[in-house]
C-alpha cells in the first residue's frame, strides 16, 4: 500500500516547478502584452508559450505520478536528450556556418536587399553562437550530467532540475537565435544575447551549478573525480565571466534594448577577458574534461599521470584568464597590459601541452587501437588539433606576429582548427561512445560510417584551414605591400578580391565538416533504432554495477 | 605536496573557492586599474557625446551587426595610419557604451570613416553596394532607406547612456528629440543642437529624402562623423601625460 502510494506522489519539486512555469508565462504574458517594442514581444511570446508549454507538460506528468524517481538508478533520459540536442545543434550552427562562408565566396546569389535577416552580420553570431553555445553547451551538459553520476555513483542530484536545465538551456539558445535574426544584439561578441536573454541564462546556469554540485554532494566514492575538477572550472567560471561582461542597463524594463556598464578601452578588455576565456574555460577546460573520462574509458588505459593532470588544471585555469589583452594588441588599451597579456599567453602554451601529453599518452599500451576503432581515433585526432591549436594561439599572441595576423582570415582559421578540430572532434567521439551506452545496445549502427565521417570531416577541416592561412597571411601582407617609390601597393578592396578562391576552397571545407555531421546523425539515428540485444551492457543501469 | 592536495579532491566547497580564488587574480590586476589609472585614456580636444540622430544610427550599426566586419581601431603601423588617417586614441571611444573596436576586417576599418565619402556615395553604397564597388562582398541594406527611424524612446536611450556614464545634461535629454530632427532638417535653427554638442555637428538631410526620416539618415549621419571629433593639431602624441 505505501509502496503504490509513494508510485503515486509526485516529487515536490515537480509541483514547485510546476507552479514557477505557470507563473513564468503568466508574468511573461503580461510584459509582452505591455510591452512598446515589438522585438521584445516577439521574444515575450518565445518565453510564453515555453512556460506554457513545460506548466502543461507538468500537469499531465504529475497528474500521471510519472515523476518518481528511483534513486537507485541513474537519471538518464536527460542525457539521452541531451545527445540528440547536441547533434541538432551541431548540424544547424554548421548549416548557418557554410550559409555565411558562401555569402562571403559569392555575395550576389546569397543577400536579399530588403530583408536584413539573412545578411552576414546577424547570421554570423547564430553560426557562433549556434556551434559554441548550442552544440558545444549541450554536448557539455549532457557529458556532464553523464560523468558526474558515474564517477560519483549517485543519481543526479534535484529531481527534475536537470530537465529544467536541459530545456532552460534550450530555451536561452531559441530565443538568442531570433533575436538575432530579429535585430536583437548586445554587440558584444560571442555575448551577443541582450539583457533578459542573459538573465534568463544566468538562472539555467545556477540551476546547472547546484546539480552538479548536489550530485558530487551525494557520491558514493571519497575522491572528486579529475574531469569533475575540469566540468566544475568551466561552470563556475563561465559563470564569472557571464555576469561580469554583460553587466548593462536596459533603457526600459519592457524593451530588448540595453547599454553596457562600461565603454571604450575598460569595455573592450572586460569584453576580451570574457572572450578569450569563453576559449579557455567553455571550449577548452570543459572538453578537456570530457577527454578525461572518454579517453580514458573508450581506450580502457588508466590516465597517463595523476600528478600531471594536478600541474596542468591549476596552472591553465589561473593562466587563462590573464591572457586577454592579446586579443587588443596595438589598439589603444595601455602597453602593459598587453605585454601582461602576451607573457601569459605564451606561457599558456604549457599547461595546454600538459593536458595534451596527458591525453595522448593515456593511450599507451593501446596505441593498436588507434587502428580498428575510429571513434578512439576520432579523439585522438581531436587532442591532436588541441595541440596544433594551443601552439599556434602564443605563437598569433605575440605582438609582430599579430601585426600581421590580426583583423585578417588567419585568426578565423586557428579559431576552426580549435573548434572544428577539437571541440568538434572531442565531442563527436563522445557521442558515439555515449548513444550505445544510453540507448543499451551493444554496437553502433557501422563503424564503416564513422570511418566515413572522420575521413571527410579531417580533410574538410585541412582544407578550411590551409585555405585560411593562405588568405589570412596573404591579405595581412598585400594590406602592408609597398610600392618602391613608398606608397601603399592594394587598394583594400583588391585584398577583398585576391582571398576568392580561399573563400570558395574555405565553403567547400565547411561544406565537408558538415556532410560528416550529417553521416554522424544518421549513424546515431539507426543506433537507436537498433534491436535491443539480449544482455545490457555494463556501462549503463543500476548504479551498483556500474562502477566508473 | 600531492597528499594536500587530496584535502581539495574530497571537498568539493573547497575545491570550487581555490577555483574563484585562482581565476580572479588575472582579471583583478589586469581589468581594475583601467579604472584608477589615469594615464589610461588620453587627454584631448573635441571629444563629445554623440547627438540624439548619431547615437540612433550607432545602435542602427550594433543592430545590423557591422562590427562583425568593420573594425574601427586603428594601429599605430606605418600602413594603416597612411591607410586610413592618425591612429585611434582611447579617448576616442569613452562615449561608446559599447566598445565597436571590433576584431576582424574583412572590410575596411572604419574609425576615421567620417568626412572620406559623400552622403550620396554612402547611401548608394548601402542600398548596393556592388554599384560602387564591383568586387565588394558586404550584404546590401537597401531597407534602411525604406524604414522609417523610430525616435520616440531617443530620450530614453540617452537617459540610460547617461545613467551608466555618459555626460548629457538633464537639458539636452529633454531636448533629445527636438534636436534629433533638428539635424536632419536644414531650415530648423538648430541652435539647441549647437549649444549642447557644438557648431562642427553636421546638419543635413543625409539620405537623399528630405520628406522622410529614415533609419538611412541616422547610419549616415554616424558614419559620417565617425574620428571627426578629437583636433589632432592640438593633440602631442609624445606629452608625459599621454605616454602609457
Amino acid at each position: 500500500m505505501t509502496d503504490i502510494a509513494a508510485q503515486q506522489d509526485s516529487p515536490p519539486g515537480a509541483v514547485a516547478l510546476l507552479i514557477i512555469s505557470a507563473a513564468g508565462a503568466f508574468l511573461a504574458l503580461m510584459a509582452t502584452a505591455l510591452s512598446p517594442d515589438p522585438l521584445f514581444r516577439l521574444e515575450g511570446w518565445i518565453f510564453t508559450f515555453a512556460a506554457l508549454a513545460a506548466a502543461g507538460a507538468l500537469t499531465v506528468g504529475v497528474a500521471n505520478g510519472r515523476y518518481h524517481a528511483d534513486p537507485g538508478r541513474y537519471e538518464d533520459g536527460v542525457i539521452r536528450a541531451g545527445a540528440i540536442a547536441t547533434v541538432f545543434w551541431a548540424i544547424v550552427g554548421m548549416l548557418v556556418g557554410v550559409v555565411i562562408a558562401l555569402q562571403l565566396a559569392w555575395p550576389r546569389i546569397f543577400y536579399f536587399p530588403d530583408h536584413g535577416w539573412l545578411n552576414f552580420g546577424r547570421l554570423r553570431p547564430l553560426h557562433t553562437s549556434g556551434v559554441i553555445f548550442a552544440f558545444g553547451g549541450n554536448a557539455l551538459i549532457a557529458t556532464s550530467f553523464y560523468v558526474v553520476q558515474r564517477t560519483c555513483r549517485a543519481r543526479l542530484a534535484g529531481g527534475l532540475a536537470g530537465w529544467f536545465v536541459f530545456w532552460g538551456y534550450q530555451l536561452f539558445i531559441v530565443m538568442a537565435a531570433v533575436g538575432y535574426l530579429a535585430g536583437i544584439t548586445a554587440g558584444r561578441e560571442y555575448a551577443e544575447p541582450e539583457w533578459f536573454v542573459d538573465l534568463w541564462l544566468t538562472i539555467v546556469w545556477v540551476a546547472y551549478l547546484l546539480v552538479f554540485l548536489g550530485t558530487i554532494w551525494k557520491r558514493k566514492e571519497p575522491h572528486i573525480y579529475v574531469a569533475n575538477w575540469f566540468y566544475l572550472a568551466f561552470i563556475v567560471t563561465v559563470a564569472l565571466l557571464h555576469i561580469v561582461n554583460n553587466l548593462s542597463l536596459p533603457v526600459s524594463l519592457l524593451g530588448a534594448k540595453s547599454y553596457s556598464l562600461f565603454s571604450g578601452v575598460q569595455d573592450a578588455l572586460t569584453q576580451w577577458w570574457y572572450g578569450h576565456n569563453a576559449v579557455g574555460f567553455f571550449l577548452t577546460a570543459g572538453f578537456l574534461a570530457i577527454m578525461y573520462y572518454f579517453v580514458p574509458k573508450r581506450a580502457e588505459r588508466p590516465v597517463y599521470s595523476y600528478r600531471l593532470s594536478i600541474v596542468h588544471f591549476w596552472s591553465l585555469i589561473f593562466i587563462y584568464i590573464w591572457a586577454g589583452p592579446h586579443h587588443l594588441h596595438y589598439t589603444a588599451l595601455p602597453q602593459w597590459a598587453q605585454t601582461l597579456g602576451m607573457t601569459f599567453s605564451i606561457m599558456l602554451w604549457m599547461p595546454s601541452w600538459g593536458g595534451m601529453i596527458n591525453g595522448l599518452m593515456t593511450l599507451s599500451g593501446a596505441w593498436d587501437k588507434l587502428r580498428t576503432d575510429p571513434v578512439l581515433r576520432m579523439m585522438a585526432v581531436a587532442v591532436g588539433f588541441y595541440g596544433m591549436s594551443t601552439f599556434e594561439g602564443p605563437l598569433m599572441s605575440i605582438r609582430a606576429v599579430n601585426a600581421l595576423s590580426h583583423y585578417t582570415d588567419w585568426t578565423i582559421g586557428h579559431v576552426h582548427s580549435g573548434a572544428l578540430g577539437w571541440v568538434g572532434f572531442i565531442s563527436f567521439g563522445a557521442i558515439y561512445c555515449l548513444v550505445p551506452w544510453l540507448w543499451k545496445k551493444d554496437r553502433l549502427h557501422s563503424n564503416a560510417l564513422v570511418e566515413w565521417h572522420f575521413w571527410i570531416a579531417t580533410l574538410g577541416l585541412l582544407l578550411y584551414i590551409a585555405a585560411m592561412w593562405v588568405s589570412g597571411i596573404g591579405e595581412g601582407l598585400l594590406w602592408r605591400e609597398y610600392t618602391p617609390q613608398g606608397f601603399l601597393a592594394n587598394s583594400f578592396v583588391e585584398t577583398v578580391s585576391a582571398k576568392h578562391i580561399a573563400n570558395i576552397i574555405r565553403a567547400l571545407g565547411g561544406l565537408m565538416y558538415l556532410s560528416g555531421a550529417v553521416i554522424m546523425a544518421y549513424n546515431i539515428y539507426r543506433t537507436i533504432r537498433q534491436p535491443a540485444p539480449a544482455a545490457l551492457p555494463e556501462a549503463s543501469g543500476p548504479i551498483v554495477a556500474a562502477a566508473a | 605536496m600531492w597528499k594536500k592536495h587530496s584535502k581539495l579532491e574530497r571537498h568539493s566547497l573547497l575545491l570550487v573557492l581555490g577555483i574563484l580564488l585562482v581565476v580572479s587574480v588575472g582579471g583583478l590586476v589586469e581589468i581594475a586599474p583601467l579604472f584608477f589609472l589615469e594615464s589610461t585614456i588620453e587627454k584631448v580636444r573635441g571629444m563629445r557625446p554623440y547627438t540624439p540622430l548619431e547615437q540612433a544610427g550607432r545602435d542602427i550599426y550594433i543592430r545590423e551587426g557591422c562590427y562583425v566586419c568593420h573594425s574601427q581601431m586603428i594601429r599605430p603601423l606605418r600602413d594603416e595610419v597612411e591607410r586610413y588617417g592618425p591612429y585611434s586614441l582611447a579617448a576616442e571611444s569613452m562615449y561608446d557604451h559599447p566598445f565597436q573596436w571590433g576584431s576582424k576586417r574583412t572590410g575596411p576599418d572604419l574609425a576615421r570613416v567620417g568626412g572620406k565619402y559623400s552622403d550620396a556615395w554612402h547611401v548608394q553604397h548601402l542600398i548596393d553596394p556592388r554599384s560602387v564597388v564591383p568586387e565588394s562582398i558586404m550584404p546590401p541594406y537597401a531597407f534602411l532607406a525604406k524604414k522609417d527611424l523610430k525616435v520616440d524612446d531617443i530620450e530614453a536611450r540617452l537617459r540610460a547612456l547617461n545613467r551608466v556614464g555618459v555626460p548629457y545634461t538633464e537639458t539636452a535629454l529633454k531636448n533629445a528629440r527636438a534636436d534629433l530632427e533638428a539635424q536632419v532638417d536644414p531650415t530648423a535653427s538648430g541652435v539647441s543642437l549647437a549649444r549642447y554638442y557644438g557648431e562642427k555637428v553636421n546638419r543635413r538631410d543625409f539620405d537623399g529624402d528630405p520628406d522622410r526620416l529614415t533609419e538611412m539618415d541616422a547610419l549616415v549621419a554616424y558614419l559620417q562623423m565617425l574620428g571627426t571629433l578629437v583636433d589632432f593639431r592640438t593633440y602631442e602624441a609624445d606629452a608625459p601625460e599621454n605616454l602609457r
